[in-house]
């Protein structure tokens, strides 16, 4: 690992300040990628501007009856807190599936948001990557890519976004709060993961300085039965082939609302908005749910060794919407 | 930056903002210095005692342990988070050392292996690892036995199931995991019969 300096922030103004005013520093929170990262090289911040002691650790009631989780709360706390198990289990669960216990504990809900991607040629500073390095190729594109991802791919980077919190995250229309430079700053959080498109280096609307202070989520009814299924090569500690955050209204069985969101396919997480649409006012049985599957991912872009995908996230939304139609959720 | 307060009041508006923004600025990294990256001195509370290291920011908490005070009970596997081979508590907390800096763990406490024996008698989490034989090579068990023993005091060792989940960031290439999963029953039972053994 390179040399870095290190100091301790005391308020959210002091570690705003201290990255601006060292413009190679960077904010270290449970540092559970960024410690990784360090070591591989791949980042390569000079100084570091310990964010953990800001007081950014409360889950709090807002007064809609959504929930503001301050972006230093750990995985671990966040899924056992009363208000996530009762009014949003899909949360809990792509919590409780992410990582492994020790991972949990350390990990916050901002630094989850901001992690950086699996891909092998980006952790390898011997590969060509333009995420990492601008310009010079993505060796995913006809190297080993079972892992990546099928949606939302560009010809530049096709690494696929590692987050389950995210996914559950954005199917419940979550907001991600920053300050910063400028002040603060709110983003829907669909809007707070860019596609890769031509500039794959480019991950958040964020800059330098800028802070993430909570997430908000909003009040949703809906969620409280809700569910988040993941496919994985292994039972437990390993990312998503394919994940699944879904929580459906039904009404004599016709299907009123619905939220589906996918993990594991795409470049960022991703509100399956066509499902959604196809699924809202038609009955609930698996004709429909396999048929706004398949819309959803007739827009995929496989490559050679992860195509199975595209079949796999189907068979996930379907077993997803099926389990909530039959039991209302895990709960 | 709309504080409209200050003495600074004949000043045009945004020459004042400015006095002001640059004042701020000044006072946050006049309050935050930056330590290294040299060598210097850390003070960590390891087991319920106070040493200090004298090391580069960017050492782990594993390294610290291992080269710096001797503690090498705490094992580096993989060094990348991927192995639990390094698990200790901060703040009575499981975590893995390798990914966390020494220096982000001044004003913290940190437990490590050598932390768990009391009076020269073996945590009885200890124990029951010698009694079902739940390791071969004995690299991993350092960590699984942190891992273990806040498993119980987590309350997530209701089954086998649940032990087999709550313990997936602990991976023994022995393979000795149904012998772990007895000795974390076997605990995790005297425990329920009333016997505190939490650590």
């Amino acid at each position: 690992m390179r040399p870095v300096s290190y100091a301790r922030a005391t308020s959210v103004a002091e570690a705003i300040a201290a990255l601006r005013a060292h413009p190679d520093a960077a904010f270290l929170a449970g540092g559970t990628t960024e410690i990784d990262l360090l070591r591989l090289d791949v980042v390569r911040p000079n100084a570091l501007v310990d964010i953990n002691a800001l007081p950014l650790s409360r889950i709090e009631d807002l007064a809609d009856g959504g929930l503001r989780i301050g972006a230093l709360a750990r995985m671990s706390d966040v899924a056992e807190a009363p208000a996530v198990v009762e009014r949003f289990p899909m949360l809990m669960q792509a919590l409780l599936l992410g990582a492994s216990a020790q991972l949990r504990n350390m990990a916050t809900i901002g630094g989850n948001l901001l992690q950086r991607v699996r891909c092998s040629y980006f952790r390898d500073v011997a590969s060509p990557c333009n995420k990492r390095e601008p310009g010079t190729g993505c060796s995913a594109l006809d190297g080993i890519n079972r892992g990546h991802a099928v949606l939302g791919t560009s010809d530049h980077c096709i690494a696929t976004h590692p987050s389950d919190l995210a996914v559950a995250l954005i199917a419940l229309d979550a907001v991600v709060r920053t300050e910063g430079p400028r002040g603060a700053r709110a983003f829907p959080i669909d809007e707070f993961f860019l596609l890769p498109r031509d500039t794959p280096h480019l991950e958040h609307p964020t800059e330098h300085g800028e802070l993430v202070v909570a997430v908000d989520v909003p009040a949703a009814p809906i969620a409280r039965r809700s569910l988040y299924a993941k496919v994985r090569d292994r039972e437990s500690y390993e990312f998503a082939l394919a994940s699944v955050a879904a929580a459906m209204d039904v009404q004599g069985g016709v299907i009123r609302a619905a939220r589906v969101a996918l993990g594991g396919v795409a470049t960022k997480p991703w509100r399956a908005r066509r499902a959604e649409q196809i699924l809202v006012g038609a009955p609930a049985q698996r004709d429909t749910y396999a048929r706004a599957a398949r819309e959803e991912l007739a827009s995929a872009r496989p490559r050679q060794l992860n195509a199975f995908k595209v079949e796999l996230a189907q068979r996930a939304i379907v077993r997803a919407l099926e389990t909530l139609a039959e039991t209302g959720g895990p709960q | 930056m709309n504080d409209t307060t200050t003495p600074e009041t004949q000043a045009p508006p945004v020459a004042r903002r400015r006095a002001q923004a640059r004042k701020k600025q000044a006072a946050a990294n006049a309050s935050l210095p930056m330590r290294g990256p040299t060598e210097v001195d850390v003070t960590l509370k390891i087991n319920g005692v106070e040493q200090v290291a004298r090391i580069e920011p960017r050492v782990s908490l594993l390294d610290a342990l291992r080269e710096h005070l001797l503690l090498t009970g705490t094992k580096k596997g993989c060094d990348q988070g991927t192995c639990g081979a390094c698990t200790v508590w901060v703040d009575g907390r499981r975590v893995l050392s390798c990914l966390t800096l020494a220096m982000a763990c001044e004003d913290h406490e940190v437990t490590t292996i050598e932390g768990l024996a009391k009076g020269g008698e073996l945590h009885p989490m200890q124990r029951a690892f010698i009694a079902h034989d739940a390791f071969q090579c004995g690299y991993c068990t350092p960590g699984q036995i942190m891992s273990a023993v806040a498993l119980i005091r987590e309350g997530h060792a209701s089954t086998d199931a649940e032990i087999a989940e709550w313990m997936s960031g602990n991976l023994c290439r022995c393979a000795a995991y149904p012998n772990i999963r007895a000795a974390i029953r076997d605990v995790r039972d005297s425990e329920a019969g009333g016997n505190d053994a939490s650590g």
